[in-house]
């Protein structure tokens, strides 16, 4: 599914990505964990396509295809989604009608024709049931006056409807109560299947508990310095960030 | 690489071609250019008009000579040479006794490029509309309809034949023939425009259109519209207005006066698109514009526009409350791009008992355009339990242009509340961003976030126009990220 050789990036000439590999293959859900300031968000961004940062080096491929030169809307119409941290405001533009045009735009973009209204309907009734959302959420602008963990919530939502190959989850659990994680994580693993894959960035172990994951990896200063199975996220929350510091320091 | 960076947004979006931009060779009569009282007199003859009509106009035309230009708009540009225009222009081939079937093809053709056919209008049954191209009305659809409720709709110059005594008590009444320069110009040489008359009770079963176009050069268009809604009426009054793309400016300075009688209820909205000048700022339309609306005991006024054309706009439609418990609106999104300068906003001025007022403007600046909203809440002492509520909110895009607000507000009675909302916003990377990363494209979702910025405004639109005001916008705005 997605296959990353040897990625360096920067921002401002300052390097933050220095030389990731990674494979993730369909139907596998893979966790990057790591501290502040390691090049999570980072990773998560350039995966998307951000245009503030720069791949000086290596390659992103999506199903054999290398996607680091397109455009940010073009990788999400090959099945790209990214969950964000921190989900921005756009006032006037309720969910519902953003979500038309999201999916519009990618049908148009991969040859098909607009969804028709009943069928939106339906999926929106559908999704927003797995999410636990009122509808009368959905008329509201997107994410103005949200609160973090509805924000979160209407990230996943979105992501219901969009179905994606590869999702990215960025702290996808800051801002969420115990509750709401259950509801987000039972979302998410609803969505899985043996076709799409998750890549989970987290700083803590706690929402691996929800969604467990069949890789993780520990990204520290740029670059993944440690790969394991789901209880390599439990030794790490013993331990802490301070054991890879250490380690690497060492 | 596909990037779509912020500077081939700019490109493109200077590139745009004014899409109205076409110049249909029509046969006109055009006067000599240059203005003085036999101008005004051959104005007044040429449309046989009565003789109060004519020292209307002088008397008009005598106090614009005293006046000088108003210069304290946030707006810079030569004046225009009030001697280097011709004051008046009309399709040769025009008959006001035609019926539609023999308008000039070529003038069809020309409102077919506008996406107004006229056949189109007839078989849409909600619009009735009166089209005025340079200065002459050329056809007024649906008469016979409203005739039947007794509603009139016409152009003024046959108003002004056919219904003397409404066009003599009125005219004038709100805006005055020496109210402001520009008012007392158009007051001089106005040679048409529309009128209507909504008789008692009479809820107007459609929409009244009128679309403003000027086709010939070195012209400039007055156009005077009059509307009133006699006690416990209702209309909705729609305009549109574009212009060939010319190097030279052009000038435009209508009237509009608004009556609203007793329980009267008048809805005025505005698509305006005159040339704004090309990318370098040359050319495009002057557009000096006095609209003002006087509203009698519980009646209400509400005036929506839409503004992405022109050069320069200098224009605060108004509301006068004179009688108690009226309600006057103001909705607006003005739109500046490239060197576009507009100073733009409304007057509320709260005369009767527990009057009300609320103002939402919305101004979206681009490229190196100067957007202002000017407005004045103005309170008299008997306005007892006045309200006001103004919102004023601005969206940036890029670096060079300017959002000013300028709001004044005057109160002589205590018991007035009065509210003002500013917000200023830009359009962010990381809103385009997310936008994209959901399959968005960069142009469409400025759209998406432009029209989410307007939405309280377009809202108020008619259906037919919302669709074209949102189609508007991204024309108009397509690009531009900062």
């Amino acid at each position: 599914m997605l296959s990353i050789k040897n990625l360096h990036a920067s921002i401002e000439d300052k390097e933050i990505l220095k030389g990731i590999n990674l494979e993730v293959k369909a139907g596998e859900v893979h966790a990057i964990m790591g501290p502040n300031g390691a090049g999570k968000s980072t990773l998560s961004s350039i995966i998307a396509g951000n245009e503030n940062y720069e791949v000086t080096q290596g390659e992103i491929n999506l199903e054999g295809e290398d996607i680091s030169e397109l455009a940010p809307e073009e990788r999400a119409h090959k099945g790209v989604f990214l969950s964000f941290q921190y989900p921005v405001e756009i006032p006037g533009v309720s969910v519902t009608n953003f979500m038309k045009t999201s999916i519009n735009e990618t049908r148009k973009a991969n040859g098909q024709e607009e969804m028709p209204a009943n069928e939106m309907l339906k999926l929106i009734r559908e999704k927003s049931e797995l999410l636990e959302i009122d509808r009368k959420f959905l008329s509201r602008s997107l994410n103005e006056g949200f609160s973090g963990g509805e924000k979160k919530r209407n990230e996943i939502f979105q992501m219901a409807m969009l179905n994606p190959k590869l999702a990215i989850l960025d702290e996808t659990d800051s801002g969420l109560d115990i509750d709401a994680l259950r509801i987000v994580a039972n979302g998410v693993n609803k969505l899985k299947s043996k076709d799409n894959a998750v890549i989970v960035i987290t700083h803590y172990q706690r929402l691996l508990e929800y969604i467990v994951p069949d890789f993780v990896h520990v990204l520290y200063d740029g670059k993944i310095v440690k790969s394991g199975g789901k209880e390599l996220a439990l030794e790490l929350e013993e331990k802490g960030y301070d054991w890879i510091k250490q380690e690497q320091e060492a | 690489m596909s990037k779509y960076t912020e500077d081939d947004l700019k490109i493109e979006l200077e590139n745009k071609e004014y899409e109205y931009g076409f110049y249909t060779d029509i046969e006109s009569e055009t006067f000599p250019i240059g203005l003085n009282e036999d101008i005004v007199r051959a104005i007044s003859l040429k449309k046989e008009e009565p003789q109060w009509m004519t020292d209307w106009r002088i008397e008009a035309f005598r106090a614009w000579k005293e006046m000088t230009e108003p210069n304290w708009a946030n707006v810079a540009y030569d004046k225009p040479d009030f001697q280097a225009i011709s004051y008046y222009s009309a399709p040769k081939k025009v008959d006001p006794n035609k019926t539609l079937d023999d308008v000039d093809p070529e003038l069809l053709a020309m409102y077919k490029k506008l996406g107004i056919s006229l056949d189109e209008q007839k078989k849409m049954n909600n619009i009735a509309m009166d089209i005025v191209v340079d200065s002459v009305s050329v056809a007024t659809t649906f008469k016979k309809t409203l005739a039947e409720k007794g509603i009139i709709f016409c152009p003024i110059s046959e108003a002004i034949k056919e219904h003397p005594e409404l066009v003599q008590k009125y005219l004038g009444t709100v805006v005055p023939q020496k109210d402001n320069f520009y008012a007392a110009l158009n007051s001089a040489v106005f040679s048409d425009g529309s009128f209507c008359y909504i008789p008692k009770g009479v809820r107007c079963p459609m929409e009244l259109s009128t679309y403003f176009r000027i086709n010939q050069a070195g012209t400039g268009q007055f156009e005077r519209t009059l509307v009133i809604a006699d006690e416990g009426s209702y209309v909705s009054y729609l305009e549109g207005c574009t212009a060939p793309s010319r190097d030279e400016n052009q000038l435009h300075a209508a009237v509009v006066e608004l009556i609203a009688l007793d329980d009267a209820e008048i809805k005025y909205s505005t698509v305006q698109n005159w040339y704004p000048g090309n990318k370098e700022g040359k050319g495009g339309v002057f557009n000096f514009v006095t609209k003002r609306g006087l509203c009698e005991k519980n009646a209400k006024i509400s005036w929506t526009q839409v503004e992405t054309g022109s050069a320069v706009t200098w224009k605060y439609p108004s509301c006068v409350l004179k009688g108690d418990n009226s309600i006057g609106e103001f909705y607006s999104i003005a739109v500046t791009n490239n060197f576009q300068q507009a100073d733009t906003g409304t007057k509320m001025v709260h005369l009767g008992k527990n009057t009300k007022s609320t103002i939402i403007s919305k101004g979206i600046s681009a490229g190196k355009s100067q957007n202002s909203y000017r407005g004045l809440v103005q309170i008299s002492a008997r306005a007892d339990n006045a309200r006001n509520f103004s919102q004023c909110d601005s969206l940036l895009m890029g670096n060079n242009c300017g959002a000013h607000t300028f709001p004044y507000i005057e109160s002589k009675n205590t018991s007035a509340k009065i509210e003002h909302e500013a917000t200023t916003s830009k359009i962010g990377e990381d809103q385009v961003f997310y936008c994209n990363q959901r399959g968005i494209p960069t142009e469409k979702a400025i759209a998406l976030i432009v029209n989410g910025f307007s939405k309280e405004v377009l809202n108020k639109l008619p259906m037919e126009f919302a669709v074209e005001a949102q189609k508007l916008l991204e024309i108009s705005l397509e690009g531009s990220v900062g």
